[in-house]
């Protein structure tokens, strides 16, 4: 025969099986609850909280990045607002300097043209006013010279009043 | 890093537990078992009683069988045993509770209940008296009957000796029908065997050890895992990435995971415990048929309830194949929803019986050399020869407990995968 000894542990016996039954079920149900199902959980959670601290570090890093590319946009646009500023500044500037100019020459011009004007008037008025003197002054001493020519010539005087006369036409 | 020293740990504790084991048996056993060892052809019935029976051979056979073997008492140190509880059944005669010391290692005999080699047998004889008898011993024979099939084979046979009178003694009931050379018998034997102590021993540390990572988990939420905590987690994170999540699949097995974790654990401490040479280890639970039975029966309940239309389906009409070959496939299929479970108990309780056969096996490669006890050098030469092998065997050992154990959890996860599994066939070759 096969079995030379009794091989006892190959033959089911009806109290260990009860036994294991009763344990394994114990152990089973007890650790299943109280250990197995929370630890598994708690695994599950902790995967779970990695996964999103992973995911939410990935996207800081993304935001930042995007920050720093909305960044340099906006240095762009700052720089190229810059540049446009003094370009409108620059020619703002030399409108004005122009304008200035312009007003200027024209205010010169003026000035000068017054100032010619003003010239002549006053050369007219000193040309006049010594027209005027030199009468005057041809005039006394025409007469003067008149006065005595005539207290003694006759013939002057008469010669003097058609002279007078004619003046009268004119 | 750690982990090899702990492994280099053990290995030297096996050993020197080992060279413990050795002496042990050296003073104790080839006493034990001499009347075991004696094989007594007498033309009656029991006519071993009243015959000296000391032999000093030491039969290697029968000391293995018997330090596998399940027993009422657990054997400590030389004649120290640690008393268990036996909870007897008889037909006719009810229910018995007393501690195996009341026997006073099988002098007594109680309510007509011997302790015969660490286990209790009963003598059906209702001649017998009854309450507390002391008896002259045990005794062996070995008979020729006739078997199931009709065949002549040599059976052993107990009997006590009460007055010089010989009554035979019934061993516990087994469930094989007779098949494996056991049957029911007068009485039955509910006691706290000391696989069964072992057993609940392997319980208690299970629920200790997860009380205390669970604990950790409630502890350290939210942060790395410290203590005990970090030790069996990746234990942990292995059945659940490498066994259901795998095999059962990413929708079911969440609910599978505390059954799948329950049997690869309650196998990995058993067979751990049993590895533990001395007391209150080397019980050799994994390695009886009786509890693979039970937790092959688990496996194959905990499938079979889960199955879904798609599993029964496979097994009884498989679909996309033609009818003639259906008819063939079903019984196999059949066959098959039995045979899986079977095999789980027969390669867990073949791995771990066979390796405390081997490893007992080799220190009594001591007694056989030394020629119990008359060649000191040939004792010499086993305690190396078997030291080192035993050493040797035990790192495999250690190796089989973690692997039985994975291997018992990851089939039986594949079934249950198989069970729930959701098919999605094409009908295009129809």
């Amino acid at each position: 025969m096969f079995f030379l000894v009794d091989f006892n542990v190959i033959k089911p016996d009806p109290g260990l099986i009860f036994w294991t039954a009763l344990i394994f079920l114990l152990v089973w149900g007890f650790l299943g609850r109280t250990a197995f199902r929370p630890i598994q959980n708690a695994l599950k959670k902790r995967e779970e909280d990695i996964q999103h601290a992973l995911d939410e570090a990935k996207r800081a890093r993304e935001e930042v990045a995007g920050l720093k590319a909305d960044n340099e946009k906006l240095l762009a646009e700052a720089r190229e607002e810059r540049s446009k500023i003094l370009k409108e500044a620059k020619e703002v500037k030399d409108a004005i300097i122009k304008e200035a100019k312009e007003k200027a020459k024209e205010e010169a011009q003026k000035i000068v043209v017054n100032a010619t004007q003003e010239i002549e008037n006053q050369r007219m008025a000193a040309v006049t006013d010594l027209k005027n003197q030199a009468g005057l002054m041809a005039l006394e001493i025409a007469e003067k010279l008149i006065r005595k020519e005539l207290s003694g010539d006759s013939a002057n005087e008469a010669f003097v009043k058609t002279l007078v006369n004619e003046i009268k036409l004119n | 890093m750690n982990f090899r020293y702990a492994l280099i740990f053990t290995a030297s504790l096996f050993i020197s537990a080992f060279s413990l084991q050795a002496q042990d048996h050296g003073s104790s056993h080839d006493q034990d078992h001499s009347a075991l060892s004696h094989e007594e052809h007498g033309d009656h019935e029991g006519s071993c009683c009243g015959q000296e029976e000391h032999s000093t051979e030491y039969d290697p056979v029968s000391t293995v069988m018997h330090h596998i073997a399940d027993a009422n008492e657990f054997h400590i140190w030389k004649d120290v045993h640690m008393p268990l509880p036996c909870i007897l059944y008889a037909p006719g005669q009810g229910w018995s509770f007393f501690m195996s010391s009341k026997f006073h290692h099988g002098t007594l005999a109680l309510d007509g209940y011997v302790l015969n080699h660490g286990r209790v047998n009963r003598v059906a004889d209702p001649s017998f008296p009854k309450g507390e008898q002391h008896i002259d011993g045990v005794c062996h024979e070995a008979r020729m009957v006739l078997d199931a099939k009709g065949a002549e084979t040599e059976k052993d046979f107990y009997f006590v000796c009460l007055d010089g009178k010989p009554y035979q003694l019934d061993p516990p009931s087994t469930l094989d029908g007779g098949v494996l050379g056991g049957g029911l018998t007068s009485f039955y034997d509910f006691s706290i065997t000391k696989n069964v102590f072992a057993m609940i021993l392997a319980s208690i540390l299970l629920i200790l050890v997860f009380s205390a990572v669970r604990k950790g988990y409630a502890r350290n939420e939210g942060k790395a895992p410290s203590g005990i905590q970090s030790f069996f987690e990746p234990f942990f994170l292995f059945v659940k990435d490498e066994v259901t999540l795998p095999m059962i699949g990413e929708k079911h097995y969440e609910r599978f995971q505390p059954f799948i974790m329950t049997l690869f654990f309650f196998i990995l401490f058993c067979n751990l415990l049993g590895l533990i040479p001395f007391f209150p280890g080397s019980a050799n639970i994994t390695g009886n048929l009786g509890v693979t039975l039970t937790l092959a029966v688990f496996a194959f309940i905990i499938t079979n309830i889960n199955g879904n239309k798609d599993y029964w389906e496979h097994i009884f009409w498989m679909p996309g194949i033609p009818a003639w070959v259906k008819f063939i496939l079903t019984p196999i299929e059949i066959l098959s929803v039995f045979i899986k479970p079977f095999a789980l108990m027969i390669r867990l309780f073949a791995n771990i019986s066979a390796g405390h056969i081997i490893i007992l096996s080799l220190i009594g490669l001591i007694f056989v050399f030394g020629q119990n006890g008359e060649n000191i050098g040939g004792v010499f030469a086993g305690g190396i020869v078997g030291g080192l092998f035993t050493a040797f065997m035990n790192l495999i050992e250690l190796l089989v407990a973690f692997l039985q154990a994975f291997i018992f959890a990851i089939l039986t996860a594949s079934y249950i995968g198989a069970a729930v599994e959701e098919h999605h066939h094409e009908e295009a070759h129809h």
